[in-house]
């Protein structure tokens, strides 16, 4: 293992170079770019024996990458904001046909108005469509966080295609120390895909996703519920195996100074590092917060959440997409798994919105937040709303 | 039907019984098709027509391997798995994409354009039915210029759009265009899109007795007739250098195209004179570039 500098971007692209991906299919978008570039000259220096397909959309680059994983190559892409949206079509199509791609979401807002900048609204909008998603805090997590994907997704229990989401510019574009594994420890750990589910092979012909009749859709769609069920203990068993090799360990969500916390701040992605610090400060001053940071958005880890949650008064969740219309999306999970935990108390869920289109979420911001949750103790609000914690309120 | 292939001999790897409409002209061509391309073959069909080929639920009309691809990305697709069999050494498979005219001059063009630009060896079939037939004839780029459609109810006002020839301006190693009233001009167009080492791309007109109101016996007669009228011409070009491979020496007046078919019995007299205009000019257009490609 090596330690060296590297920014979100390079440790993605740097994860699939040490997985051996064989065909990559991308199209630039900020801030993903530097992803597919790093590949494409990884590939044309021939220190990665894979293809490169340039291909003119995003819609081309998943519908590439699902045809290569269609005859058993293993496969990559990364693409973010308007890209991601150009691609919900066919989302579907890789977890229908349970591809295991690999694809990261350099997450950005999505238009309208245009933005660069980081927030979930892009890849919180392919929640539904059957991937795994990982949200990751740092370079390291984004570097491991693929080559552990690639053994989640292509293990025969599983077989679903895996995002692995980063913050666009404050991950992407940060740079940081990471330890690069050696390649044969790597390889030790992934073995070569070899696709056995739904292969386009002429020796055994099959007819693959295919107009499908109600008789037996239900059943398709009951087919990868399971397989999302089976996440969390295959995940558990590879994790260990990788924390063995490896020293590191990822479970779907990690909870620090929960225990006896009166108010637990729930966050995913760069975030976690500010509501760290600012919980670890608090609790210097005696106040008991904690904080929960997810990893895991899909599957939700609903149950074991509920679990460290249940014990708080509140919970302040930060949500990085505006769910208009609605509250925050994390928010609304949270408050589903609290519900149907069965407690006859479930915590209070605050839901926060922040961070929008790029905004800075500071120790500020992380503060108000805890302070108006504690503000909330023994304090009961009948209303079901988000609050914009980070708002100019001058300017609307 | 004189010029349909009588040799049984041909193995076929499309099922009998398919519920495609009597007299359909997109499965006689994908039959063909299969015959000469053979069992190791990849096919890939969009929502279309061509689905029904591939089936529903847990039954499939091909005996090669089979992928539904989305409406606008078959080039992709094509792409994605052309370049998938190269990294894992598999060079003996046929990469086809068949589609209907809306996958193809509309939603699909850019995907198609771009998996020709890349150089990837795929064989794209366009046929060619002049609607969006499985939706219930609806109006396309393809459809001739005052056909009525359910979404051109007064007959369609512009004229279609040409994409053999877009694709001819893009430059591809190979690209033919052909007719299901000629199945052998069709066939030795599919054998040289077999060996060629680059994307090929055909363009077939296939006839479609539902979409455009005629007798499901005629699909032959009906495409014949467009060729010999002029509204359809039968060429192809090898890196570029065109061959007109049904010559016509004198036209048959374009009426008689027209009267076999319900779709066309509103047009109008200037819409009559645009469309011989548009024969002319397009036949001129293929004779240049052939003479060009001679010298
Ligand atoms: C993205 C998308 N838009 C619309 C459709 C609906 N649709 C299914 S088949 C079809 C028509 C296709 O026409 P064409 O390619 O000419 O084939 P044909 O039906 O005539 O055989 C359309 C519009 C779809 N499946 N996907
Ligand atoms: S609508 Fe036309 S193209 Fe479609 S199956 Fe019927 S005859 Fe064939
Ligand atoms: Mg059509």
């Amino acid at each position: 293992m090596i330690r060296k500098a590297m920014d979100g971007n390079m440790a993605a692209a740097e994860g699939a170079r040490l997985a051996r991906v064989q065909v990559v299919a991308a199209y630039p978008i900020t801030p993903q770019t530097p992803i597919v570039e790093h590949l494409a000259s990884l590939i044309a220096k021939g220190r990665l024996a894979a293809r490169y397909i340039n291909v003119e959309s995003e819609h081309s680059a998943l519908c590439a990458v699902i045809g290569a994983s269609l005859v058993g190559a293993r496969v990559f892409t990364a693409t973010a904001s308007a890209g991601l949206a150009l691609m919900h079509e066919v989302t579907g199509v890789a977890a229908g046909c349970r591809l295991p791609i690999v694809m990261p979401i350099v997450n950005r807002a999505l238009p309208s108005p245009w933005s660069l900048w980081c927030d979930h609204s892009d890849s919180m909008g392919e929640r539904d469509q059957g991937w795994i998603q990982f949200y990751a805090e740092n370079s390291q997590e984004v570097l491991d966080l693929v080559i552990l994907a690639y053994r989640l997704a292509e293990d025969k229990r599983i077989l679903l295609p895996v995002n692995i989401c980063l913050d666009g510019f404050f991950l992407s574009h940060t740079t940081e120390a990471v330890l690069v594994p050696e390649q044969g420890e790597v390889d030790a750990f992934l073995p070569p895909y070899c696709g056995q589910n739904l292969i386009l092979d002429p020796q055994e012909p099959l007819a693959v996703n295919v107009l499908t009749g109600p008789e037996i859709f239900t059943e398709i769609k009951y087919q990868q519920k399971q397989a999302m069920d089976r996440v969390f203990p295959v995940m558990e068993e590879i994790g260990l195996e990788f924390a063995r090799r490896f020293g590191r360990f990822y479970p779907p969500f990690s909870a620090e100074f929960c225990e006896d916390a009166e108010v637990i701040l729930v966050t995913m992605g760069t975030m976690s590092g500010v509501a760290r610090y600012v919980v670890k400060g608090l609790r210097e001053q005696g106040k008991r917060v904690g904080l929960l940071k997810l990893r895991v958005f899909r599957p939700f880890p609903g149950k074991e959440i509920s679990r460290v949650l249940r014990k708080a008064k509140a919970v302040a969740v930060i949500d990085r997409s505006a769910g208009l219309g609605s509250l925050g999306p994390l928010s609304l999970e949270i408050k589903g798994a609290l519900y149907t935990s069965g407690l006859d108390e479930a915590p209070m869920v605050r839901s926060y919105i922040a961070g929008l289109g790029g905004r800075d979420i500071t120790e500020e911001t992380i503060g108000q937040v805890i302070e108006d949750t504690f503000g909330t103790l023994g304090n009961p609000r009948d209303e079901y709303a988000s609050k914009w914690i980070d708002l100019r309120k001058e300017e609307c | 039907m004189a010029s349909v292939s009588k040799k049984t001999s041909e193995k076929d790897y499309l099922c009998k019984g398919l519920t495609t409409c009597e007299g359909c002209g997109m499965e006689l061509i994908a039959r063909k098709m299969l015959q000469i391309l053979g069992p190791n073959t990849i096919i890939l069909t969009p929502p279309s027509c061509s689905a029904i080929l591939t089936g529903i639920s847990r039954e499939t009309g091909w005996r090669v391997p089979a992928f539904m691809s989305n409406l606008e990305s078959v080039g992709a697709y094509a792409s994605g798995i052309r370049v998938g069999l190269e990294v894992l050494g598999r060079n003996d498979i046929h990469v086809v994409g068949f589609a209907g005219d809306g996958g193809t001059v509309d939603i699909g063009l850019q995907a198609l354009s771009g998996a020709i630009e890349r150089g990837h060896r795929f064989i794209y079939v366009c046929y060619d039915n002049e609607a969006y037939m499985n939706t219930g004839i609806q109006r396309s780029g393809a459809t001739t210029l005052g056909a009525w459609t359910t979404t051109t109810p007064g007959g369609k006002t512009n004229q279609r759009k040409d994409v053999a020839r877009m694709l001819l301006a893009q430059g591809i190693p190979y690209l033919a265009t052909a007719s299901v009233g000629y199945i052998n001009d069709f066939a030795n167009k599919i054998n040289k899109a077999k060996s060629v080492d680059g994307p090929s791309y055909i363009h077939v007109h296939t006839p479609c007795s539902t979409g455009w109101r005629f007798p499901a016996e005629r699909t032959i007669e009906v495409a014949r007739m467009a060729v010999q009228t002029g509204m359809w011409v039968l060429y192809e070009a090898e890196e570029g250098k065109v061959r007109i491979t049904r010559k016509i020496r004198s036209f048959k007046p374009v009426e008689e195209y027209l009267r076999l078919q319900k779709r066309f019995s509103g047009i109008t007299e200037q819409v009559l004179q645009e469309l011989k205009d548009y024969i002319r000019e397009g036949y001129e257009f293929l004779q240049e570039r052939e003479e060009k490609s001679g010298k």
